[in-house]
């Protein structure tokens, strides 16, 4: 067994499922069961009109992501899964804050804020002010530090939404899925195209 | 209502070019049509409120779908597993709502780590008071999806057709399991525009199997050709696919010797030349310590249970692993496969006997009889043939199989006499083991029993159940007695819970903790049934007594009182390795 399969870190999974009620409970219990803890979930529509998309954020070893991720392909309404590590999607995060308008409107320099923090007010009324930042985690957590002494009445942080940087969509990996007979190429994971890398001993 | 002929009709008119004609039917109606287009012949159920539309419907079609009265739910589910695993296809069940439906989730949990097929159909409370907390509402979906294959619920009548088609495919099609349907009552009664059922064979989102790939299969092979002690292990996944024949080709051409896990029992008869015997915790000597000597693994439909395997990091490591299955996950789940054949092993194994060698391993096949004869000088030959003190299960396996010839199918329960009936019942056919391996149901083999014999009504079906688990489902006799249906009970009867005893005597300091049970004169509760009965004690009665139930026209139960502190040996004792293996 390869050591860095062994290794925590933070990992994005994409999942193409079809609209149904109850898909949400069925892939979240396939952390719970197994006392992992989700980091960041997110539901969104897809590319594709009718086929959602889930982003799923958890930090664990590369095998225990691999053998998530075939528990969920293998639900009947979940069309494919992928992970990828930080460094191969394209991720943000979306964060606002609330701070009384009084207290920012003396005491910071609101210019030299929203420039250095990619922040910009959403709301400006008199009694409290809403900046928004979106970014990585680092980013938007800075933007609490800096607030934080000037009385932080409100902070809420968005999931994580990811793009794939190598992909090239599903919609002719869906057009597969919709034959009676689907080619090869999306009959299984990912992960099995790589032969070697992944079944060694 | 000449009922059977709505889809019919309907469906032969379906084909023509023209504007299909609609009947209006009731949900409940649509659902029994749609059973009887799946080839539906039993479903065993219970009724109760929120399902008594279907109940209603059900009594037109009493000639059509023969309906089992259960006593209990679970016992209808265990059922629905008996008759889903000797008959090969679908189990049906019918519960309500609330109480009726969660008394199905034991059997639930058992079918999907079992892959058993079953379709089980609730009432559900009317839509319009989902959330309310109405009389018998509970939120079914939401507590079956963990033991489910698919589950759904139908709110609208209009959707039945469609789902029960693909309830049936997905619960028989790739790894089988249970579907769960949730039909409000409003669905039930609601009247549509019926145009017919069409079976589902695809889903878009759903792969019941993987493609095979043939670069798999050469490597798989080429390991194969040069191996010198290969091992074949197989599991029940071999009788889920139907490929006992493709098996038996593969076994025989390679020269292969192969052992089986308890699901996989009887996919080749037991006195196969090349079946060395069960693996696992409680299984045979050889198969186990040469498992961690084998230079080549072959692993076919199983997946790698914590009983098969012991202690996973001392578990055959020295060999590389092949690993047929239809289920991706299972690939590299427990235990790293060097080739992962991908696939339904009915159409993997015909590629992979073609591509292997005709050989045969007569030295490494003598290594595992010699193992079997350390076996049966330290712990067989005194546990079937004992000539003093009380009786034991082996004595009562063995004079069954004298008797049976190996032709009946066996149900157990869950403890020590399912290990023993497990290790010594004589199977010459496949789909003659019915019991609960992964969950380890006590419970089950009474009302399995029922369903095993509905599922093949011209076999003999004999279960063999202990006096702890006897007690979990003995409801049950009374739908034997009100089904009339032909079960033969054995009750092996040590006063124990057996297996936790062995364990409290083996790790515990035989500090024997709420594992003494008592039991109620059995053969009278029988009778209290109307079911005959017979209990001994010694072993002078032993064959002439197990004639008399097999022979005997209907239901018998005979009780046997054996050994209360026998342990089943070998064990592999957990935390160890297979090669760790105790004989005594």
């Amino acid at each position: 067994m390869e050591t860095q399969d062994n290794e925590k870190q933070e990992y994005n999974i994409t999942v193409y499922t079809e609209n149904q009620i109850g898909l949400l409970n069925r892939i979240a219990i396939i952390f719970t069961r197994r006392k992992i803890n989700i980091d960041s979930l997110n539901t969104s529509p897809s590319e594709i009109e009718s086929i959602h998309r889930f982003n799923i954020v958890i930090t664990e070893s590369e095998e225990v992501v691999r053998k998530l991720t075939r528990q969920i392909e293998k639900q009947v309404e979940v069309l494919k899964v992928y992970y990828h590590t930080n460094a191969d999607v394209i991720w943000q995060e979306l964060a606002l804050y609330k701070v009384s308008t009084d207290v920012i409107a003396e005491q910071v320099s609101v210019e030299r804020l929203l420039r250095e923090n990619g922040a910009r007010a959403v709301v400006i009324r008199k009694d409290y002010t809403v900046f928004e930042t979106t970014g990585h985690r680092e980013e938007t957590d800075a933007l609490i530090k800096i607030l934080q002494p000037y009385g932080l009445i409100e902070f809420v942080r968005s999931a994580r939404v990811a793009i794939i940087k190598n992909s090239e969509g599903f919609n002719s990996k869906l057009r597969e899925f919709e034959r009676l007979e689907p080619g090869e190429d999306v009959v299984e994971n990912e992960y099995l195209n790589k032969g070697q890398k992944v079944f060694t001993m | 209502m000449e009922t059977q002929t709505i889809t019919q009709e309907i469906g032969a008119i379906t084909t023509d070019a023209v504007k299909t004609p609609t009947i209006e039917v009731s949900g409940s109606v649509a659902l029994l049509e749609a059973l009887i287009v799946e080839g539906v012949e039993t479903i065993f159920g219970y009724p109760g409120g929120a399902i008594m539309p279907i109940y209603d419907a059900l009594y037109d079609y009493k000639e059509k779908l023969n309906h089992i009265l259960v006593r209990h739910e679970q016992g209808g589910i265990h059922a629905g597993q008996g008759y889903a695993r000797t008959s090969g296809k679908v189990g049906v069940v019918f519960a309500t709502s609330g109480p009726g439906a969660t008394n199905l989730v034991t059997g639930l949990a058992d079918a999907q780590i079992d892959s058993t097929p079953l379709v089980c159909i609730t009432g559900q409370v009317f839509a319009h008071l989902l959330g309310t907390d109405a009389f018998q509402e509970t939120d079914v979906i939401n507590i079956t999806t963990p033991v489910t294959k698919w589950n759904y619920q139908v709110t609208d009548a209009t959707e039945i057709p469609e789902v029960i088609a693909k309830a049936f495919y997905i619960a028989k099609s790739g790894r089988p399991g249970p579907v769960l349907i949730d039909i409000t009552k409003n669905a039930q009664i609601q009247k549509f525009d019926y145009d017919g059922y069409i079976k589902c064979n695809h889903i878009r989102s759903y792969r019941p199997k993987p493609i095979v790939r043939q670069q798999y299969i050469q490597q798989a092979a080429e390991l194969i050709n040069q191996a010198k002690k290969p091992f074949i292990i197989w599991g029940q996944g071999v009788i889920l696919g139907s490929a006992e024949q493709e098996f038996k080709t593969f076994v025989e051409k390679s020269g292969i010797p192969a052992a089986w896990t308890i699901l996989g029992a009887g996919a080749i008869p037991t006195d196969h030349p090349q079946n060395v015997g069960m693996l696992g915790m409680h299984g045979n000597y050889g198969p186990n310590v040469l498992t961690n000597e084998c230079d080549v693994l072959i692993a076919i439909g199983m997946r790698f249970d914590d009983r098969v395997t012991g202690r996973l990091d001392k578990y055959a490591k020295q060999a590389k692993v092949i690993h047929l299955d239809i289920d991706p996950a299972e690939i590299d789940k427990n235990v790293k496969s060097a080739v992962p054949v991908w696939g339904d092993c009915k159409e993997t194994l015909p590629l992979l006997t073609a591509a292997v060698e005709a050989k045969q391993h007569d030295e490494w096949l003598a290594l595992f009889n010699d193992y079997t004869r350390k076996e049966i000088e330290a712990v067989i030959h005194d546990e079937l043939n004992p000539t003093s003190g009380e009786m034991t299960m082996g004595e009562v396996i063995k004079q069954l199989n004298d008797i049976t010839k190996g032709e009946a199918v066996i149900v157990t329960d869950v403890g020590q006499h399912q290990m023993v009936a497990c290790r010594y019942a004589k199977l010459n056919k496949t789909r003659s083991n019915v019991t609960s391996g992964g969950l380890g149901t006590m419970g089950f083999a009474l009302p399995a029993a029922i369903g095993a014999k509905f599922g093949a009504q011209d076999r003999t079906v004999v279960a063999i159940i202990g006096d702890g688990g006897f007690q979990m489902t003995l409801q049950e006799l009374g739908t034997i007695m009100q089904s009339k249906v032909d079960v033969k009970i054995i009750i092996l009867n040590n006063r124990f819970l057996g297996m936790v005893r062995q364990w409290q005597e083996l790790f515990n300091e035989r500090r024997y903790s709420f594992v003494d049970i008592q039991s109620p004169d059995f053969v009278m509760v029988a009778k209290g049934y109307g079911i005959a009965g017979k209990m001994i004690d010694q072993r002078a009665d032993l064959t002439t007594s197990l004639h008399e139930m097999i022979d005997h026209k209907g239901s018998f139960l005979l009780e046997v009182m054996v050994t209360k502190e026998n342990n089943v040996f070998p064990m592999v004792p957990q935390g160890c390795s297979v090669s760790e293996i105790r004989l005594k």
